[in-house]
């Protein structure tokens, strides 16, 4: 079971933050030093790969395109589905990260049996449904947490806690998106362990971010509804970390330090996994190359500048002879040169 | 390095955007732990220090639903003897009399927004230490 041992490694590091989130002592190590250390991570290793990334050469124009290309100006051009110029890429590439396009296009074959057995292909929109749900609420709980990194507290954020607490159930009031972020994580989770193909597909880096990720929003919502930990403290120690003046008030309860550990190993982890695909979407030569091969040449970054083009005219220049005698067809016939024959002959 | 502009563009927004948060904690100046006020001559409420700082939002939340659905008006004995009504602002605010001195300055540090004033009428600030009622 490939499950198995991401499971054991997400539990063993909540255990490992929960001891060290015990003593005064290794709060500090496991509270301050740890996530500082893996936020500097998270930066330089994006970097890092982003640059190696942009160091890799391009050979070939390779957009993966699934509509009609620009053609003749009676044929109907789908210019995000085959995007022909640098706008339409850019129409592409925004609907592709911001609405995840190519997951809504996903469709399933299977076998309907209400009387008989029939093919059928239909739209499949779990994993881009469950996908967006997640991302989003991903993306609103991060800012919402901004709320512990800045003081003042940036503008806007109240609104953006107060429309996520909308429906005002408990106190404190129960944010929508956390709710929707945990069913989305288990939603992917039980796809990957349910569906047959996707489960002979997933390896333990598949398993392992949607463990540790589901085990950071669970740790952080038993900090707010169960435990109940004393926010003041732990913006005081938050701060410290942005404004690098180190504190640790000394009263914060030890879930907390499993969230932070939880979350500096996602941090960790980020740049050398598939979770780079944040980055990565940018430098795909599938989605980010315009289908113009037609009108534009790609040259390929490898080609050595000394090797000149060599084209078919320079080609049957160099050959024409031998293929004349070979009776191959040629574009441009041998020059009449009765001279050249007569020597010939001579030589036979 | 290809496209070598554009990349590096991408890499100082999102260097930028990472250290933001940096940068505008450096320019809002000093960052004070909050000290809410406490009330004079009182040293205990209704429970203890640590449960009333995690979990006072939850009391208030058990007072409102025991007064205002279960009709259930009672009296709560402090430690130290002090009767105490279930109420925000007979009880709570009886001594704790500064909205503004006792629970806006952690409420306001961490961003939370409890909603009652949303039907209480926020007090006037004591001047004298009696509250409008």
């Amino acid at each position: 079971m490939k499950v198995l041992r991401p499971i054991i490694a997400v539990l063993a590091l909540i255990v490992a933050g929960g001891v060290l989130g015990i003593w005064q002592g290794t709060q500090m190590l496991v509270g301050v030093i740890l996530p500082s250390i893996a936020f500097l991570v998270l930066i330089v290793g994006i970097i890092r790969k982003v640059i190696d990334w942009a160091k890799s050469p391009v050979p070939f124009k390779i957009p993966t395109t699934c509509g009609q290309a620009k053609s003749l100006s009676f044929i109907k051009e789908d210019r995000f589905e085959s995007p022909n110029s640098k706008s339409d890429v850019i129409v592409r590439m925004f609907l592709e990260i911001f609405l995840f396009r190519s997951l809504f296009r996903n469709t399933s074959a299977g076998i309907k049996s209400n009387n008989s057995p029939k093919l059928h292909y239909g739209p499949s929109l779990w994993l881009w449904l469950f996908g967006l749900l997640f991302h989003y609420t991903f993306l609103t709980i991060v800012l919402r947490h901004l709320r512990l990194f800045t003081d003042p507290v940036l503008p806007g954020l109240a609104m953006l806690e107060y429309l996520d607490g909308f429906v005002q159930i408990g106190a404190p009031v129960l944010y929508q998106s956390n709710l929707i972020f945990m069913a989305a994580l288990v939603a992917l989770f039980v796809r990957r362990l349910v569906m047959p193909q996707v489960r002979y597909i997933s390896l333990g880096s598949d398993y392992f971010p949607l463990l540790l990720i589901f085990s950071i929003g669970a740790t952080g919502m038993l900090m707010r509804h169960y435990f109940r930990v004393d926010v003041t403290a732990i913006k005081q120690l938050t701060m410290g970390l942005v404004t690098l003046n180190w504190t640790n008030p000394g009263t914060i309860h030890p879930v907390f330090f499993i969230h932070v550990t939880l979350v500096s190993t996602l941090m960790i982890y980020f740049p050398f996994s598939k979770l780079m695909h944040a980055g990565g979407i940018f430098f795909s030569p599938t989605r980010n190359m315009a289908n113009d091969s037609r009108a534009t040449r790609h040259i390929n970054p490898w080609n050595d500048p000394n090797i000149k083009p060599h084209s078919y005219a320079a080609y049957e220049d160099d050959f024409r002879e031998f293929m004349v005698a070979a009776d191959i067809p040629v574009e441009k016939e041998l020059p009449p040169a009765p001279a050249a024959e007569k020597k010939e002959e001579v030589t036979e | 390095m290809y496209d070598k502009g554009k990349v590096l563009i991408g890499l100082a927004i999102f260097l930028v955007l990472a250290l933001s948060v940096v940068g505008y904690n450096m320019t809002t100046g000093d960052h004070k732990k909050p000290e809410p006020e406490k009330p004079k001559g009182y040293t205990a409420c209704v429970k203890d220090t640590d449960y009333m700082r995690s979990s006072h939002m939850v009391l208030l939340n058990e007072w409102r639903d025991e007064v205002i659905r279960e009709g259930k008006r009672g009296k709560i004995t402090t430690a130290q003897g002090i009767v105490v009504e279930k109420s925000l602002q007979n009880g709570c605010m009886h001594c704790h009399t500064s909205k503004e001195k006792f629970c806006d300055t952690c409420h306001v540090y961490a961003s939370v927004q409890p909603y009652c004033w949303d039907c209480h009428l926020a007090p006037v600030e004591p001047t004298d230490g009696k509250e409008a009622q």
